[in-house]
């Protein structure tokens, strides 16, 4: 036997082959594709075609947007009155005070162009100096917001936030809430699992006992019970307890979704910093922290966006938030009847803010991702 | 070597986890510029040991001493030994979120205090050294398993460490890219850092030890230089492992 060696031949590089699948086959494909996906497809069709025209006439076509009094939706029943929601837009935005102090309106128009202004560039890949703009959002805009909308500084008129309301109220709370629970919940995460005895069993018993009392009781509480725990000179205002109950509830479930990120984070990290000889602080701020917090960025959103929902709860503690003064406005004998009109624009402008930060959350993830070159 | 001449000096060290004896009676101390094998089958406590030399592991028993340092709870003892002992793991434990280069600065400016400059020239001259300089910018998920581990070769030299720990550097590997790690290492013997190295790479072994330590159930069972420990390993555990890994 004689051993040969066979020449390798390389074979040249070729292209995918391309799909050249039609529309018309794509259709046949992936709607029609067996017994099963045809009757889904029909019956979702079919469904749509159900709901969506009726929906439409009434919503756009019949609708009624003129006028500034009920008499013109009270004709014609057959459209959503949309007058009634142009009508009372400064109350459902700004609450109160704004809408009857008319001239005031440009602070709270402000305050929200200002974040929006801030927020956007965020959102672009190439806007240079992100972390300085973000820290300016956490840090600088709250206080500018404080002393915009709640005056009382630079010959600003005083406006007190318990007369906030709508959409600004929310904004606020929201905002608040966040702001705070982030930082609280990742110490808690932190201390949770400390290697101190006194600091885990600490962060263990907060998370679980602010986690495991709804957010009413807690608000109910605040609003209540917080006045007994300083001295009787000090009055709090409800938009601050109310701020208080939220950020201690939700700095619980911030901790949480950081446990995750710090749970799914692989040991060797933590070996790696300290054989370099970094200490607790240095591998938490360097090493774990970043990771774990782009681990846990879903979680997080999430429950911001939880948290944006909620904070309608605080209609219990006598504050008009956006929802309770859409339904306070339904039941005004002005617009009395129209209830489905205040519920869906509070549940839109609801919507807006939850799919924008949801949004916002999947770009950063794939962002941070790409970036990495990670799959 | 001379006693007095130690860098390294283990004496009568007992490690326990929970119940599980894992290090007996270790008595070991390494010479400055000396170069250590150790090898032994898996779960005999190669890891252990070293791990227990920049205390990533507590010891219960005995004494640890690093260039004239005990290791004790001293917090700021710990970290002056960590920081002059450089260690390399066998998955690398690269930090996936920052560069290359900045793999390589970070602990030298937050723990040796340097500046930014300072340590990203330091770290430039290391990665020539390990032979990426051209990789600094990229993400460690860029880079290919050889290239990653020469990266934490590099990462721990930047903190001009006087020892090296390396923890089977070789073993994640594909066997293409054992070479290249191996030749980094063999090429920092030669410069004359102490090396303490688990593998089961006997040829490196057989190139760069000055001794070659086998352990087996948490003991050392025999120590010799290269030539002795291959030609006539004294216990039969040794020569049943020898066997073992030598044959194929
Ligand atoms: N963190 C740990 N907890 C409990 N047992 C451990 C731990 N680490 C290692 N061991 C055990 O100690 C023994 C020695 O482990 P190790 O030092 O990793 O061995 P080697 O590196 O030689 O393979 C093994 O039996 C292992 O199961
Ligand atoms: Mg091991």
């Amino acid at each position: 036997m004689t051993m040969n060696t066979v020449k390798f031949e390389k074979l040249p590089d070729r292209l995918p082959p391309v799909n050249t699948v039609g529309w018309v086959a794509w259709v046949k494909q992936n709607l029609f594709g067996s017994v099963s996906n045809t009757i889904i497809t029909l019956l979702f069709f079919y469904l749509i075609f159900l709901y969506i025209p009726p929906f439409l006439e009434w919503s756009v076509f019949n609708a009624n947007i003129s006028g500034s009094d009920r008499s013109i939706c009270d004709e014609n029943r057959s459209g959503a009155c949309w007058t009634f929601i142009k009508v009372r837009m400064e109350q459902l935005l700004f609450g109160l005070y704004f809408a009857q102090n008319p001239d005031q309106m440009w602070r709270p128009i402000m305050a929200f162009i200002v974040f929006g202004g801030l927020l956007t560039p965020l959102a672009i890949d190439r806007t240079p100096y992100k972390k300085w703009l973000l820290l300016i959002l956490l840090v600088a805009y709250p206080i500018f917001f404080i002393s915009l909308v709640g005056g009382g500084v630079f010959g600003i008129p005083k406006s007190d936030a318990s007369e906030w309301g709508g959409l600004l109220l929310t904004f606020t709370l929201a905002f608040v809430g966040i702001v705070l629970a982030l930082p609280l919940g990742i110490l808690l995460a932190l201390g949770r699992r400390s290697k101190m005895p006194v600091v885990r069993s600490f962060s263990i018993i907060y998370i679980e006992f602010w986690r495991g009392t709804p957010l009413i009781t807690i608000l109910f509480m605040a609003s209540v019970m917080l006045p007994l725990f300083f001295p009787s000179g000090v009055e709090f205002d409800k938009v601050v307890r109310a701020m208080i109950g939220i950020t201690l509830f939700q700095s619980a479930y911030t901790a949480e979704a950081v446990r995750g990120g710090l749970q799914a984070l692989d040991k060797g990290q933590t070996e790696a910093s300290m054989a370099l000889g970094m200490g607790y602080w240095q591998q938490t701020i360097f090493i774990i922290l970043p990771q774990a917090l782009r681990i846990s960025i879903p979680s997080i959103v999430n429950t911001f966006i939880a948290l944006f929902k909620d904070t309608s709860l605080v209609s219990i503690i006598g504050l008009l938030d956006l929802l309770k003064i859409a339904q306070n406005s339904s039941r005004s004998l002005d617009w009395n009847g129209y209830d489905i009109e205040a519920y869906m624009f509070a549940g839109l402008v609801f919507w807006i803010f939850c799919f924008g930060m949801s949004i916002y959350s999947q770009k950063l993830e794939r962002k941070l991702d790409t970036d990495r070159n990670v799959e | 070597m001379t006693k007095s001449d130690s860098i390294i000096k283990i004496s009568k060290l007992n490690k326990w986890y929970g119940k599980f004896h894992a290090l007996k009676d270790i008595d070991l101390s390494v010479g400055r510029t000396e170069k250590i094998v150790i090898c032994g089958p898996s779960g005999s406590g190669k890891s252990t040991l070293i791990r227990c030399i920049n205390r990533l592991e507590v010891h219960q028993e005995g004494s640890i001493q690093v260039d004239g340092i005990e290791l004790t709870d001293d917090i700021k003892q710990i970290t002056e030994i960590r920081s002059d002992v450089g260690m390399v793991f066998q998955h690398f434990n690269l930090f996936p979120h920052l560069t290359v280069l900045e793999n390589c600065s970070l602990a030298p400016i937050w723990v040796r205090k340097k500046s930014k400059v300072e340590a990203e020239e330091m770290a430039m001259q290391l990665l020539e050294k390990v032979r990426i300089p051209d990789q600094a910018d990229k993400y460690p998920g860029q880079l290919s398993g050889g290239q990653q581990q020469r990266v934490a070769i590099a990462r721990a030299l930047c903190m001009q460490p006087r020892i090296m720990l390396f923890d089977e550097p070789t073993s994640a590997l594909d066997p293409e890219m054992i070479k290249e790690v191996l030749e980094t290492m063999i090429e920092l013997a030669d410069s004359g850092m102490t090396m303490i190295v688990v593998t089961h790479e006997m040829g490196f072994a057989n190139r760069v030890a000055d001794r070659i330590i086998f352990m087996d159930e948490g003991q050392i069972v025999e120590q010799n230089d290269p030539e002795s420990f291959f030609k006539n390993p004294e216990s039969d555990r040794t020569k049943l492992f020898l066997s073992q890994i030598l044959d194929h």
